[in-house]
């Protein structure tokens, strides 16, 4: 046993990539791949528990390390670690694994242990980028995840497959080529790619500056930070479902994972320099991704511009700048994943019917497909973040977070805009859903669709669970990431308590017009003599 | 902190419905409809014979100490943060409980019979008791976001049950209006929420609950110079949840719903939850007397508006919601000038008798095949005499006819208003009392007196309820007569002891009542008023006063009622013509307004749904998105790589002997270069 | 007339420019093969005549490996022509530009 707990991060790590080895050359046929793969995220999920029950929540620094010298004599290495915020996004990823397996029993039909190699593949992918502690490591990792998506998208997506696959590739290069650049010129600054030796990097101020830039332009990119967006809503609608639910689901949130684990410590100077740009383009993407998304025709779409939104939510808990800003991000990371994930398998499942996303084809399903109509309310209210589902606590703690904000500036006004996203959310959703499902039946070809089947119920009844399971408890994340929260912004030398309470004087408090304006947009309203 | 009294049986309490919910939610169609329906029912009334036990339990506590609270567990806490998943009860919110514990039972009886035959009623029954679980959240919620949770789960329960009958495109849009006004709503609540965190957290020590109640009242000190933003972003939210201006749009349309809805959510409990809040937030609210003033004056604008807009509709419910947002207004006004107590017994005598009305309307739309047009009604008084008599008790108790529930009630709002020194308050309440009376009895005759003039067919059908559905008329036909007199007040001999209940949690702590009077130095007489009401309780404030005044104002609203009912009468029933010529006035248009609900839905539609709608549409998602960042941005970089590329590939035509020829020149070229350059 | 070395250099470079116009003017791979063979060879000329008057037998070698490059490519070549002519039925090269794409 101790084989496997003393390297636990690489067998979790590898074991999918080992799969997806076997599933190119070994395991062909395709009953026996589709249950191979299946055994192989679930194993993966069942390593993954042994982290999530032997994670040591009164710790903020790394655990379960392996550090291995690789190259040039040990300055590059094979490093793994794990803290609180790598734990959950690797639970998350493990978690999606088996039901994202799941999900293409039906749905994919052409070559299907080649399309599971590479659903596995970057499972390998994504939970390495999470885990590495070396930038050429985690480099290596970031770049390997583009080869399977690529190819998912590319090969079994949908009509504009080329077009979408070799935008979403193209896009995400151009960012990660720059990292590359930082990446090499810090290893020549330290000497080692190890990232605890970049940390302890003095880097001047200007160097600084265009490092911050060119780390957090591949990590944008891939969030996607409104204006890097455009690539999303393509390749949503072109991959596969099951792509989709990943690229939500997970691979998204390596962007913002990127944000907080390295180009935020690693650039305190490049944080403050740029925070309220990032915040304003994460505000704006906020409300920008909610209106466009109103607008679509195409349920896949929509739902890709919400994530849009969803992010924005995201980047603004990061760059708020206090840890409980930060939380919130990474809770809603969690959140999204959950409810956009479902929302993704939904749509699948009517697309398995129909051949169609078009929300204008729809109308009145909940008539013959209440259990279906039921499951996407739920998902649509996770996604609009009602409590007591998971999408609330992320929401609350960022807004709260970046309204008490004082180390950004109109942190006040940004919590304002960015809640105006929370309105949003209900028309944009809700009207898709009174489109979709209320309302007669009018179209004939939607007489007498089956309901969901058992097997698509077993896939979305996690998700569920989990979405009630942290709305009401998400201590259950919280308490795990608050010290690694902490670890992390160190660097950024935040002042913990830094709140202050409101300095107004009792005649002002008279002027509601001129109060709320101070509130709300920090004016100083101090008329005495301070 | 002081210490607490444990109370374990205070989750229960909002437990059992969501039980309900989930069992009929589960087993849906597998459960035979009358059964799911008793299974709802029966968690209804374990939660109400909950809410009696401990409710009879805080009785016997000293008034001072009425305080129960069931703290589950911690539900976010993150650093200094801590928010608790945690139930309380105090005299509020025990009155809250029993009402809406009450009164949602008595609607659950009555829904067996009222959707007997439909069939989804198991899905309704889930929704019901989901909106049970939801609003006592809401009542018994120990902190604001707890409050919140609720707040969102009746919104969600309210959408969910108005587009019930989702197959009508007019219902779904509803529900969706209905679900989207109350986020806009919600959106100042939230904020209000993050300005007290904010104001706050730096103040908290560990294990204190950062939006609990008991530590907001604690620590009003540190909230006072932020209350008035506070106040009002709260106030936005209750705008929304209790249908006031201009958040009102929403309700009229919530009665696309089955009945039994439009009178449990959109009338009796639901809908009250913006006066709860502000009631439960009243610590703060004396603190600013600005937020007090526009509490109050758009409670009083909201009554008279929605008043008028009832006088001219046609659709029996559409008549109620309007009096029900009129009836909000009243309460948002007793709020406003301080007298939470008074608001809280409007929502109480309210909840009956209008919930009474609802119920009555729907028997009168059962018995008449689904119709709710007032024109194609009338002469029910002897085919349905249960749902007649309970009908005019509920119109009397509305009318504000002494000794009825709603005279005690409404009158002690407008001496209050009276009282506050804002002498306009006072009179567009009185204004709207009349109307009131009057509408009230436009839809009484109009509905059961005359002849009938529905088809021979309808006529035919037409039958009093079945006893599910009467039964519960008679309960709340005796509660709404007799309701009120919990709360008689002191110059009509009575003992108020409904205020009296109250008073422990509308009395301020010292640091509170300083700090109210501090702002009454400031000016303001309405808060001068909240904060007196405030300090010594509301019944004292008008037994000190001489009563002569406040026996004139009594018998002047009891007149201006009867005044009201009997001009209504005689308009409708003797004179119709009169009627006729109301709709001529003025060359017919402000009738025509009036019909329209003042446009207001149009001008929303108009100015911002539809300019949102095309600036979506056109200009960010064809021009800035797909044009600007994608094709000009994204491709038109693509297209320089690719026009470059197709320049250059022009030398790529696959004819060697072309290559030959360039290479050769290249390096002539080459060459004499070399060769010149030395 | 004594042969210096600028006659060597003036024949390889007459033969060098008949193999170059020749591998540009015509369109028999066959031919432009054998043109290719010629400047080869005035190349061996150059490295012949240099190597003669340096007194340097370093040229020598490179002579004697042009031949054996000379040798294998058209060996290659002429296979490779030989294949491409069972395909196509023809050796104008104009036609064979598939690889433009």
């Amino acid at each position: 046993m101790s084989l496997i707990t003393d390297h636990i991060l690489s067998w979790v790590t590898f074991l999918p990539l080992v799969g997806a080895l076997l599933l190119w050359t070994v395991v062909r046929k395709e009953a026996q791949a589709r249950f191979f793969a299946m055994a192989i995220a679930l194993a993966d999920f069942v390593l993954s528990l042994h982290l999530w029950f032997h994670f040591d929540a009164g710790r903020g620094d790394d655990q379960f390390v392996e550090k291995v010298a690789w190259l040039f004599n040990g300055q590059i290495s094979y490093h793994l670690g794990m803290d609180g915020i790598s734990l959950v996004l690797v639970m998350l990823t493990t978690f999606l694994g088996p039901l994202v397996v799941l999900s293409t029993w039906r749905a994919v039909t052409d070559r299907v242990s080649n399309f599971l190699g590479f659903v596995l593949f970057l499972q390998a992918a994504m939970l390495g980028t999470f885990l590495a502690r070396d930038m050429l490591l985690f480099y290596v990792f970031w770049e390997a995840m583009l080869i399977p998506m690529y190819f998912i998208i590319g090969v079994w997506g949908g009509q504009r497959r080329i077009y979408a696959a070799v935008k979403f590739f193209i896009f995400t290069m151009v960012g990660s080529v720059f990292m590359l650049v930082g990446i090499i010129y810090l290893y020549q600054q330290s000497g080692s790619m190890n990232l605890a030796d970049f940390l302890n990097l003095q880097i001047g101020h200007e160097a600084q500056l265009w490092l911050f830039a060119a780390f957090f332009l591949a990590f944008a990119i891939k969030v996607p930070l409104f204006p890097l967006h455009t690539w999303l809503p393509d390749a949503h609608v072109e991959a596969p479902t099951a792509g989709s639910v990943i690229l939500a689901g997970v691979l998204l949130k390596m962007g913002t994972y990127g944000m907080l684990r390295f180009a935020m410590p690693l650039f305190p100077e490049g944080v403050a320099f740029f925070a309220p740009y990032i915040n304003a383009l994460a505000v704006t993407g906020i409300i920008y991704g909610a209106l466009v998304a109103m607008v679509q025709p195409d349920v896949k779409k929509l739902v890709a511009y919400s994530s849009v939104s969803h992010l924005g939510f995201v980047v603004l808990g990061l760059f708020s700048l206090t840890s409980l800003g930060v939380a919130g991000g990474i809770f809603q990371m969690l959140a999204h994943g959950l409810s956009t994930g479902a929302l993704f398998l939904l749509v699948g499942v009517i697309y398995e019917r129909r051949h169609t996303r078009e929300i204008s084809e729809f109308g009145g399903l909940a008539h013959g497909m209440p259990i279906y109509a039921t499951f996407f309310m739920i998902a649509t209210l996770a996604s609009v973040g009602l409590p007591g589902l998971a999408g609330f606590v992320g929401e609350f703690m960022i807004l709260f977070g970046t309204f008490s904000s004082e180390a950004v500036p109109h942190g006040r006004l940004l919590a304002v805009l960015a809640a105006t996203g929370v309105v949003l959310g209900a028309i944009y959703m809700l009207w898709m859903y009174q489109r979709v499902f209320l309302g007669k039946l009018k179209n004939v070809k939607n007489e007498g669709l089956k309901d969901m089947s058992v097997r698509e119920m077993i896939v979305l009844i996690p998700l569920v669970v989990f979405m009630f399971w942290l709305g009401v408890q998400p201590g259950l994340v919280l308490d795990r990431i608050e010290l690694s929260i902490e670890k992390v912004l160190a660097p950024l030398e935040l002042d913990q308590g830094g709140h202050h309470a409101l300095q107004l004087d009792e005649a002002a408090a008279d002027n509601p017009v001129a109060l709320i304006g101070a509130t709300v947009l920090d004016t100083p309203l101090d008329t005495e003599g301070q | 902190m002081e210490s607490h009294t444990t109370e374990t049986l205070l989750r229960w309490i909002v437990l059992v419905p969501l039980l309900g919910a989930a069992i009929n939610g589960l087993l849906n169609r597998r459960l035979p409809r009358q059964v799911a329906g008793l299974l709802a029912s029966a968690a209804v009334l374990i939660s109400f014979a909950l809410s009696v036990t401990v409710f009879l339990r805080l009785t016997g506590m000293p008034a001072e100490a009425r305080f129960v609270s069931d703290i589950v567990t911690t539900w976010i806490g993150f650093g200094n943060l801590q928010v608790d998943l945690g139930f309380a009860m105090d005299p509020l919110s025990a009155v809250m409980s029993l009402v809406v514990t009450g009164v949602g039972f008595l609607i659950h009886i009555y829904s067996l019979g009222y959707m007997a035959h439909d069939k989804g009623s198991q899905r309704f029954f889930t929704y019901l008791n989901l909106f049970i679980f939801a609003m006592m959240t809401l009542v018994l919620g120990e902190n604001l976001l707890m409050l919140f949770v609720g707040w969102e789960g009746v919104g969600l329960c309210s959408y969910l049950l108005i587009s019930f009958w989702f197959t009508d495109e007019a219902n779904a849009a509803a529900g969706k209006k209905a679900f989207i006004v109350n986020r806009i709503g919600d959106f100042g609540f939230l904020l209000g929420m993050f300005l007290i965190g904010a104001t706050l957290l730096p103040h908290l020590g560990g294990g204190e609950g950062l939006l609990s109640f008991r530590v907001l009242q604690q620590h009003a000190g540190i909230l006072a110079p932020a209350a008035t933003a506070i106040c009002l972003l709260l106030f936005v939210g209750a705008t929304g949840k209790s249908a006031q201006i201009p958040l009102f749009v929403w309700l009229p349309d919530a009665m696309a719903g089955p009945t039994p809805v439009s009178a449990l959510i959109h009338a009796a409990t639901m809908v009250t939850a913006g006066v709860y809040m502000i009631a439960r937030m009243n610590f703060l609210f004396v603190l600013t007397p600005t937020a007090m003033t526009v509490v109050a004056t758009v409670g009083a604008v909201t009554a008279l508006f929605a008043a008028t807009i009832a006088l001219t509709q046609n659709d029996i419910k559409k008549v109620l919601a309007y009096s029900t947002v009129s009836q909000l207004g009243y309460m948002m006004l007793a709020c406003g000038v301080g007298a939470f107590s008074i608001a809280i017994f409007h929502v109480m005598t309210h909840a009956f008798f209008k919930a009474l009305l609802f119920l009555g309307s729907g028997s009168v739309i059962h018995a008449m095949s689904d119709e709710q047009d007032m024109r194609v009604m009338g002469g029910l008084r002897k085919k349905l005499p249960l749902t007649f008599w309970t009908f005019i008790a509920g119109t009397l108790a509305l009318a504000g006819i002494a000794p009825l529930a709603g005279f005690f009630s409404k009158d002690e709002i407008l001496w209050n208003a009276w009282n506050s020194g804002n002498k306009v308050l006072w009179a567009i309440g009185f204004i709207a009392a009349g109307m009131t009376a009057f509408y009230m009895m436009r839809l009484v005759v109009l509905t059961f007196f005359g002849e009938n003039r529905a088809s021979a067919e309808v006529k035919s059908h037409i039958h009093e309820s079945p006893a599910t559905m009467t039964m519960p008329l008679v309960v709340l036909a005796v509660l709404s007569i007799a309701g009120g007199w919990v709360g008689i007040p002191h110059f009509l001999g009575g003992g108020a002891h409904f205020m009296t209940w109250l008073e422990p949690v509308f009395s301020q702590p010292a640091v509170v009542a300083e700090l109210a009077h501090g702002a009454v130095a400031h000016g303001a007489e309405a808060a001068a008023h909240g904060a007196e009401a405030a300090s010594h309780g509301a019944e004292h404030a008008g037994a000190h006063a001489d009563t002569t005044m406040e026996w004139i104002l009594a018998g002047a609203s009891l007149a201006w009622g009867i005044l009201g009912l009997l001009a209504g009468y005689f308009v409708y029933a003797r004179k119709v013509s009169v009627a006729e010529s109301f709709q001529k006035m003025g060359g017919g248009w402000p009738h025509k307004v009036l019909l329209n609900k003042y446009y207001v839905d149009e001008a929303y539609e108009g100015a911002i749904i539809r300019p949102m709608y095309r600036l979506s549409k056109t200009v960010l998602w064809k021009w800035v998105d797909v044009g600007l960042i994608n094709g000009l941005l994204v491709e038109g970089s693509a297209l320089v790589v690719a026009v470059v590329g197709s320049v250059m590939r022009l030398f790529q035509n696959g004819l060697v002997r072309f290559y030959a020829w360039s290479f050769s020149i290249g390096v002539a070229v080459f060459v004499l270069y070399l060769s010149f350059s030395g | 007339m004594e042969i210096t070395l600028t006659h060597y250099l003036l024949l390889a470079a007459a033969i060098f420019v008949t193999g170059m116009v020749g591998f540009i003017v015509r369109r028999n791979a066959i031919v432009m093969l054998m043109c290719v063979e010629l400047m080869l060879s005035s190349v061996n000329i150059v490295f012949a005549a240099f190597s003669r008057f340096h007194l340097d037998g370093g040229g020598h070698v490179f002579v004697l490996m042009n031949f054996a490059v000379a040798a294998a490519e058209a060996a290659i070549g002429l296979a490779i022509l030989v294949e491409i002519f069972r395909r196509r039925r023809t050796v104008n090269v104009d036609d064979l530009k598939t690889l433009m794409e």
